[in-house]
């Protein structure tokens, strides 16, 4: 065993660390003010954004996301007109990339999660507004857009841990993550098991906090929809 | 040339669904196990199938492929040399592949198969005692046909994240869809295309799966009532 290669470089490891958590929460802060609009737009009376927006969820929910990096990071060179872009710099860097694909991976999951919250508003919150005369502006912001995130409070604390995970595929395209470090200590000492181990401890590690303080979020901000008893 | 190696990428779509269907078994088998061991009344066999959610969930698949992949035959050969014998331990990437992938979905199906359980109404289980049916005819003739009904909606959401997820064993060197179109993508310096082929591919896969198993759901829901709306 060969745990004196993993302590020296722990700090390699916390590095890593701080990536992932920034790329879960870059992706996931960004995601969040794309799908909030469209979850409307999938609940639009307008044929064109409703199925606009589902043929977008259902291509990006339905394919691999290392496919989607791979065409964003590797694919995107392919076109000329890409590469003499202003925009090259950017996108030929592996960080804008993976955020890129990250973000679009993550919205069509969050907008189907916000969208069905929507659909099960109760009407009679809905009447309501509209009885007292809230502008549509008014009604989404101080009643549909509440009440449709607190009601898709669990199935986004679910997104965002599959979010913290997915980031490990970040290491696939060169970037020092957890995994791309635990990957790096395996190529640079020639050892298997304790690079590894520890990155799924670290990762587990995070899961853990990440669950608890969502129990927390949602019995703060969505217990008032649990049943009581007595 | 673009089509002869877009041929190539969808003749592997065989060694994806190999993969995928087998790595299924595996973990509808283990769900179901872990399921029962969470509902039973043994407080071992309960924390067991706990810890074995509790750490397959919270680690990413990557990194559970890896472990499985690298650091598991690492570590039985350092057992084999303290051992004195001398051999090599190594995993081919199908068999650690599908491994992996039923080990990790093995704990998404038992969350689906507990809740399903425990949503079979207990008259039907107690009926079934005072019939005097054995375990297994009770299992098979009672809670099997209800469990399949009340399990399929999370047991498709899970074979389509299975499904998806087979791409990554592309990464441990198995010739799937995704490893071929890497190959064509650096062979022809045309990686949009070929990655697009294999988007496509994962596409069509899922489109498949959904409309089939939503027949099969209309399928175990006769004599099921529904609300009018």
């Amino acid at each position: 065993m060969n745990w004196g290669v993993i302590s020296e470089n722990l700090p390699l490891y916390l590095e890593g660390a701080k990536l992932t958590l920034l790329l879960t929460f870059a992706s996931l802060a960004i995601s969040f003010f794309l799908a909030v609009p469209l979850s409307f737009l999938r609940n639009s009376n307008n044929r064109i954004f409703r199925y606009g927006v589902l043929g977008y969820t259902l291509v990006f929910r339905g394919t691999p996301l290392l496919v989607q990096l791979f065409l964003i990071y590797f694919g995107l060179a392919q076109f000329g007109m890409v590469r003499d872009s202003v925009l090259w710099p950017w996108l030929s860097d592996p960080l804008v990339c993976v955020i890129a694909a990250f973000v679009l991976n993550t919205t069509a999951y969050t907008t189907e999660i916000f969208a069905g919250g929507l659909r099960h508003i109760p009407v009679g919150e809905i009447e309501a507004a509209r009885a007292f005369g809230m502008s549509g502006l008014t009604q989404a912001r101080r009643i549909l857009i509440p009440a449709m995130l607190t009601r898709s409070l669990p199935l986004y604390g679910n997104e965002m841990i599959m979010m913290l995970h997915a980031t490990s595929l970040a290491s696939t395209v060169t970037l020092l993550e957890v995994t791309g470090v635990a990957r790096m200590i395996t190529l640079n000492y020639y050892i298997q098991f304790e690079p590894y181990v520890t990155a799924a401890a670290i990762y587990l590690a995070l899961t853990f906090v990440l669950v608890s303080v969502f129990q927390i979020v949602q019995k703060r901000w969505a217990g008032y929809l649990e049943t009581r008893i007595g | 040339m673009i089509w002869d190696y877009a041929t190539a990428i969808l003749a592997a779509g065989s060694t994806t669904l190999l993969v995928a269907v087998s790595s299924l078994i595996v973990a509808t088998l283990l769900g179901l196990a872990a399921a029962f061991a969470k509902l039973s009344g043994s407080v071992a066999l309960r924390s067991l199938a706990g810890a074995y959610t509790f750490v397959v969930r919270g680690i990413p698949d990557l990194v559970v492929m890896l472990l499985v992949f690298y650091s598991l035959p690492a570590l039985l050969n350092q057992g084999v040399d303290a051992l004195g014998w001398d051999m090599r331990i190594e995993f081919s990437p199908i068999a650690a592949g599908i491994a992996t992938l039923g080990v990790i979905f093995g704990a998404y199906m038992t969350e689906t198969f507990k809740t399903a359980l425990q949503n079979i109404s207990k008259g039907q289980v107690e009926a079934a005692i005072a019939y005097g049916l054995t375990r297994r005819r009770m299992f098979v003739r009672i809670m099997m046909p209800q469990l399949i009904r009340l399990a399929l909606p999370g047991f498709t959401n899970n074979w389509l994240v299975l499904a998806k997820g087979t791409a990554l064993v592309s990464l441990i060197g198995l010739q799937d869809v995704m490893f071929r179109a890497k190959g064509a993508a650096e062979a022809t310096a045309m990686p949009f295309t070929f990655y697009l082929v294999a988007a496509a591919f994962y596409l069509l896969l899922t489109m498949i799966s959904i409309a089939l198993l939503s027949l099969a759901g209309r399928n175990f829901d006769v004599g099921i009532r529904k609300l009018s709306p």
